[in-house]
């Protein structure tokens, strides 16, 4: 019987021939990544570890350091990878939110499996990685051991076919699909089809990211040519994609027709079943608007926000803000100059780090205001205050509310 | 830990998610503290009516959202299960490495009421309502994850394996050095 993606990865890295649903296996890990937050409250020292060439540690959630116990993890961290010789060190300064990091430094590869304590970990499925966030202990097992286990659950497949227009972002795929789908708890998630080949990466990337938010295990993309030529440019070589077998077996395959799509929103609390085109929402003014994350604070994420506010103004009493998701991207920016443009429209172009995505330490919402984000996820409180309303969409459509004031259709402000 | 559980159920709804048990603001304090701000919005008083002992029951799609170890609280707090509908499989993850007994119960949140009484055996499947006398069965958990919880989460086992120093042992079930040990996660 055919495999899925998923299904083919894990019976590789099992060192099965096949697996089924509802099989546990254990498997090897070929990249495992640590984050900051790890070495922030306290941090044992193991005895050994597996593979420190199979081990990356990235500061990303909250840097520099904003609280004490913040600021204490980071000779912590420094400490464990001089202690155990970790190549793969990404400290303040070359870092960057991990799913960001690990993309531009080929750490996630096809057909392979990528653990991080990071529920959107599963953005690295944009390169036909099997990656998911495992949360802090068991990244800290896979760690000691170079193992991991699955329980394999049924597969969606969504076909995506025919072109989306140009002013439909990867955000607006994946709201559009979180809207009339809803939630997907203990299902992977695989994308494929005729339509694949004009998605570009960046936006495959925010839709692997987002399926954490609808609850989903694995989200996985078949590879192409577009991957390849990706990949070329990062130096990512000698790698075995996955692809799925014709006859695979799916719990659904759900057609998706790029051409039909525009511009969308998710309302306040969650992106499953609660979202609608921008154009249908009816006015709603805005306090914060971010760009930024590791869904939306890529390099063409910022070029997208820059065309929006070039030569124009942000709207009095209206905050942007515009976190890049590293400090690679960070620099590219500024040397195109969208980082100029950015700030020029009234922006505040903050550091690279998780930002005002998790309510940390930077980008605070407060009490009764609306934001409109970019970010991964919209829950209650999720951004500061839990009387807060937080609204997401696409970057485009982020920088147009924040010229306008109301959340906006991108394509009634760009020149 | 036990794969066994007797205790008075907390009955919660669906898609409960991690912000809404472990928010942002609490990832700043130490774990007891942080433990005091558990469904701080869902249910404003709870932690101080939870006790040693309690189980917790939800809904579907419990625990959508972020890798933060809120299961860690749910120890401090001294929970001793947790039983959904549906789980999400990074929360269910994070519960069965804090040792954590977690199992899934088709309908529970219609079964179990407040204050009922309530008996999961991981190790079988069986689950019994104390107070109205239903019961039922359910697919046991693989061995390995049951091995799991019964050492206690994953960082004992790792101690038990060579991983970590031994003579942490037991301390090692507790829920600041489950928080700080393998650290945190957002």
């Amino acid at each position: 019987m055919g495999l899925t993606i998923i299904e083919k990865i894990l019976a590789r890295k099992a060192g099965r021939s096949t697996v089924a649903v509802g099989d546990t296996v254990v498997v090897d890990v070929d990249m495992t990544v640590l984050i900051d937050l790890q070495f922030a409250t306290m941090w044992l020292e193991p005895n050994r570890i597996h593979d420190p060439d199979k081990l990356a540690i990235v500061m990303d959630h909250a840097v520099p350091a904003p609280t004490l116990k913040d600021a204490a993890g980071g000779p912590r961290a420094r400490k464990f990878a001089a202690d155990f010789g970790i190549r793969n060190f990404y400290d303040v300064g070359r870092h960057g939110i991990c799913h960001q990091v690990i993309a531009e430094n080929g750490l996630a590869r096809p057909g392979e499996v990528l653990a991080c304590t990071d529920s959107h970990t599963c953005a690295a499925g944009a390169y036909n990685t099997a990656a998911r966030g495992l949360g802090p202990a068991e990244v800290y097992s896979i760690m000691c051991t170079g193992t991991t286990w699955f329980q394999v659950a049924p597969t969606i497949r969504y076909e995506l076919g025919g072109v989306k227009p140009p002013e439909v972002s990867g955000k607006d795929i994946f709201l559009h699909i979180a809207n009339e789908y809803g939630d997907a708890a203990n299902v992977n998630l695989e994308y494929g089809g005729a339509g694949l080949g004009g998605i570009p990466m960046h936006d495959r990337r925010t839709i692997a990211t987002q399926g954490a938010e609808v609850s989903a295990d694995f989200s996985t993309f078949e590879p192409d040519d577009v991957l390849r030529t990706y990949l070329d440019t990062c130096g990512v070589t000698g790698y075995r994609a996955a692809e799925p077998d014709p006859d695979a077996t799916y719990a659904d395959v759900r057609d998706v027709e790029l051409s039909a799509l525009e511009p969308y929103v998710a309302r306040p609390g969650t992106v499953s079943r609660n979202g609608l085109p921008v154009s249908r929402l009816g006015q709603q003014k805005v306090d914060q608007a971010f760009i930024g994350s590791c869904a939306n604070g890529q390099l063409e994420d910022l070029e997208i926000a820059a065309n929006v506010l070039r030569g124009k103004t942000v709207a009095t009493g209206v905050r942007l803000l515009v976190t890049p998701a590293s400090q690679a991207v960070y620099r590219e920016a500024m040397r195109r100059g969208y980082l100029q443009d950015i700030a020029d429209a009234g922006a505040v172009v903050t550091n690279s780090t998780c930002g005002a995505c998790f309510g940390y330490h930077m980008g605070v919402v407060g009490p009764g205001e609306v934001c409109i984000t970019s970010s991964t996820r919209n829950f209650t409180g999720r951004m500061g205050s839990t009387d807060a309303e937080i609204f997401m969409a696409s970057p485009a459509t982020v920088a147009a509310s924040a010229i306008t004031g109301y959340i906006t259709d991108p394509r009634s402000v760009t020149a | 830990m036990s794969l066994r559980v007797t205790g008075r159920v907390w009955v919660f709804g669906d898609n409960l998610n991690t912000d809404a048990m472990y928010p942002a603001f609490a990832m700043k304090m130490d774990p007891p503290e942080a433990a005091k701000h558990v469904f701080y919005e869902v249910r404003p008083g709870w932690t101080d009516q939870v006790a040693a002992g309690d189980i917790v029951v939800a809904g579907t799609n419990f625990g959508v959202g972020s890798s933060r170890p809120v299961a860690a609280l749910f120890v401090e707090l001294g929970v001793a299960g947790l039983v959904a509908e549906e789980f999400n499989s990074l929360f269910f993850r994070n519960a069965v490495n804090s040792g954590l007994a977690a199992m899934t119960v088709p309908d529970a949140t219609t079964l179990f009421r407040d204050g009922d009484t309530g008996t999961f055996d991981l190790a079988d499947g069986s689950w019994r309502n104390e107070t109205t006398c239903a019961a039922g069965t359910v697919p046991p958990l693989p061995d390995l994850i049951l091995d799991i919880i019964a050492s206690g989460g994953v960082l004992p086992r790792l101690a038990a394996q060579g991983y970590l120093p031994a003579e942490l042992g037991d301390v090692l079930r507790s829920s600041a050095v489950q928080m700080g040990g393998a650290g945190s996660g957002a």
